[in-house]
């Protein structure tokens, strides 16, 4: 139940050619868990174990899967909102409670075994630990599912948020910095990729033209598709849509960074079934095809990244995407890039060159029709500004427009490709589905 | 209310060391004839660490971009707050930078572009940082 210790999946080099599974992996099955916003350390039902199983299960019954036809199982360790918050990243040390919630595993963590066990999975021969996030989980089930390590793949993401203030406790309380954070801390940079893409924005502000505010319609039409979202955050609790005037107005973290460029830290959890494309053709749902899959990850030359080297890392990625996908920008019907903070998206963007967006391009392009509704549907899952910190979203609305079940948010143009990420511009990855196989 | 206190390691010691004395210094290698910063085991471009060695540098930089920190998360800072927070770009190799809190530039009145030196700013007893101040 295992990955052997150095099985070689990232594509993560220049110039590796077309994807030697292209179109022969697919996704034949998606489940989400409720999104809320933190788990109130009492519900058993709605911890992030819970809610890992019942996205599990959801996605097996849409594919009609049983558990003993599960053989591979990729779960990154969990990702709770305030990882370095010291008291406010642990429910412990309160009393724990009956198995199998007698330890933090099913309230704050959940990995593999845990949900092997739990599930009764007893097939499983691929349950790779270490596993990095959801940017690279996705390609690592493509590559394991085309390579034959396992042929029935869960995929599961879960991202856990616990009652306490964001990420100020742990090394952020400390008087000290130590590490890496000698070279930042002391001059009020704590570390995140709110930092690591403010500074080169405000770089494309003054090289390009364009003030801060002009990532508004971008911000407010993100809300929108989340509310056309049903399983998502605000779409499920009520969250009225943001207007220009509310983004405008809103308060500074980061200034000029707004409170509403920041993704809502939340407690949900995601799953997607990989399987080859063969077998995809015998379950329940059109197959989506996995056309490519690509990681990258650079090194920055100094303390900031600054715009120069995001446009050449994001230029590289994108190159490696197209060229692994056999696809250039004009191919790309569903573009879904990551949006955690909301300075980063154009970034992603002009790389792709999606709709004919170059570099300085992207706040014009913003203020024109981004609806789904319309001619240059962006983002049309609503990102994690729409829906949450799940960080799936973008996944998710992929697979389900080009299957055309994507209800309120179906785009009205072509849908036969689409590319989602959950990626900051240094390191992640990218995957490209596709409505048939070639 | 005072910066965080940075912890040198055996990497970072003579960096540093350097700058408790008031002295700018970075890892330069002979090979590429480049400088960096912060200081890493190898050089960055050709991977060789054995031609790193300390130089020291003129403190002298320009602001290349700046922001206003109103909500930040490092509890020790936050009495500072709203506090300006500035990439600048050192003039000898513009690919080197440095963060810098712009001491004697009220927040929100950066002047992205302008020419700073570098400056010392005691955290600790017996312990100094890097900062700049923007050359009138």
């Amino acid at each position: 139940m295992s990955a052997p210790d150095r099985y070689q999946w990232r594509r993560d080099k220049d110039g590796l050619g077309v994807w030697e599974h292209r179109g022969k992996v697919a996704v034949a099955g998606v489940g989400h868990s409720p999104v809320d916003r933190r788990w109130d350390g009492v519900s058993m039902n709605q911890t992030l174990g819970a809610y890992s199983i019942l996205a599990c299960r959801k996605a097996m019954d849409e594919a009609g899967v049983t558990p003993d036809q599960i053989d591979g199982v990729i779960c990154c360790d969990s990702h709770i909102a305030g990882g370095s918050g010291g008291s406010a990243s642990q429910w412990a040390p309160r009393p724990y409670f009956d198995p199998p919630y007698d330890s933090e595993w099913g309230l704050t963590l959940v990995n593999a075994q845990w949900l092997i066990a739990q599930m009764g999975l007893r097939n499983v021969r691929f349950a790779p630990t270490g596993v990095p996030t959801i940017s690279e989980m996705v390609g690592m089930a493509a590559q394991a599912v085309g390579d034959g390590m396992c042929s029935t793949c869960l995929v599961i993401y879960p991202t856990g948020n616990l009652e306490g203030r964001y990420r100020r406790g742990g090394e952020n309380a400390d008087d000290y910095a130590r590490g890496a954070r000698q070279w930042t801390a002391p001059w009020g940079n704590h570390g995140g990729n709110d930092f690591v893409n403010i500074f080169p924005h405000g770089q494309y502000c003054r090289k390009y033209g364009g003030r801060h505010d002009d990532l508004a319609p971008f911000v407010v039409n993100q809300h929108r598709n989340g509310l056309l979202t049903p399983w998502g955050f605000n779409a499920t609790h009520g969250v009225p849509q943001l207007t220009v005037e509310e983004y405008v107005g809103s308060r500074y973290i980061l200034n000029p960074l707004r409170l509403w460029d920041c993704d809502r830290p939340v407690n949900a959890s995601a799953a997607y079934l990989f399987t080859t494309a063969e077998r995809a053709r015998d379950m329940r749902q059109k197959p989506v095809y996995v056309l490519n899959h690509s990681q990258h990850s650079f090194r920055k030359r100094s303390t900031q990244e600054d715009l120069e080297e995001i446009e050449g890392w994001t230029d590289r990625a994108a190159a490696r995407m197209y060229e692994g996908a056999g696809l250039g920008p004009a191919d790309v019907d569903v573009f879904n890039p990551y949006d955690g903070y909301a300075p980063m998206t154009q970034f992603f963007l002009e790389a792709f060159r999606w709709h004919g967006v170059g570099r300085g391009d992207a706040f014009a392009f913003y203020a024109g029709d981004i609806r789904v509704e319309g001619p240059h549907p962006l983002c049309s899952s609503g990102g994690n500004l729409g829906n949450g910190r799940t960080r799936t979203a973008m996944y998710t609305d992929c697979i389900e427009q080009l299957r055309g079940t994507a209800g309120a948010r179906q785009v009205t143009v072509r849908a036969e490709t689409a590319l989602g990420a959950f990626t900051t511009p240094s390191s992640g990855g990218w995957i490209m589905f596709g409505k048939s196989p070639s | 209310m005072p910066k965080l206190i940075p912890v040198a390691d055996a990497l970072s010691k003579p960096f540093w060391d350097a700058v408790n004395q008031r002295r700018l210094v970075l890892q330069h290698c002979a090979a590429c004839d480049r400088l960096q910063y912060p200081p890493q085991k190898a050089c960055q471009v050709c991977g060789s660490d054995a031609g790193l060695t300390w130089k020291e540098v003129e403190g002298r930089g320009h602001i290349a971009a700046a922001i206003v920190i109103e909500d930040g998360r490092l509890n020790r800072r936050m009495p500072d707050q709203p506090y300006n927070l500035a990439m600048v770009t050192l003039d000898a190799d513009e690919r080197v930078n440095f963060y810098s809190n712009l001491p004697g530039t009220p927040a929100y009145k950066v002047p992205v572009g302008a020419a700073v030196e570098v400056t010392f700013e005691e955290v600790a007893p017996d312990q100094l940082i890097h900062e700049w101040r923007v050359v009138p």
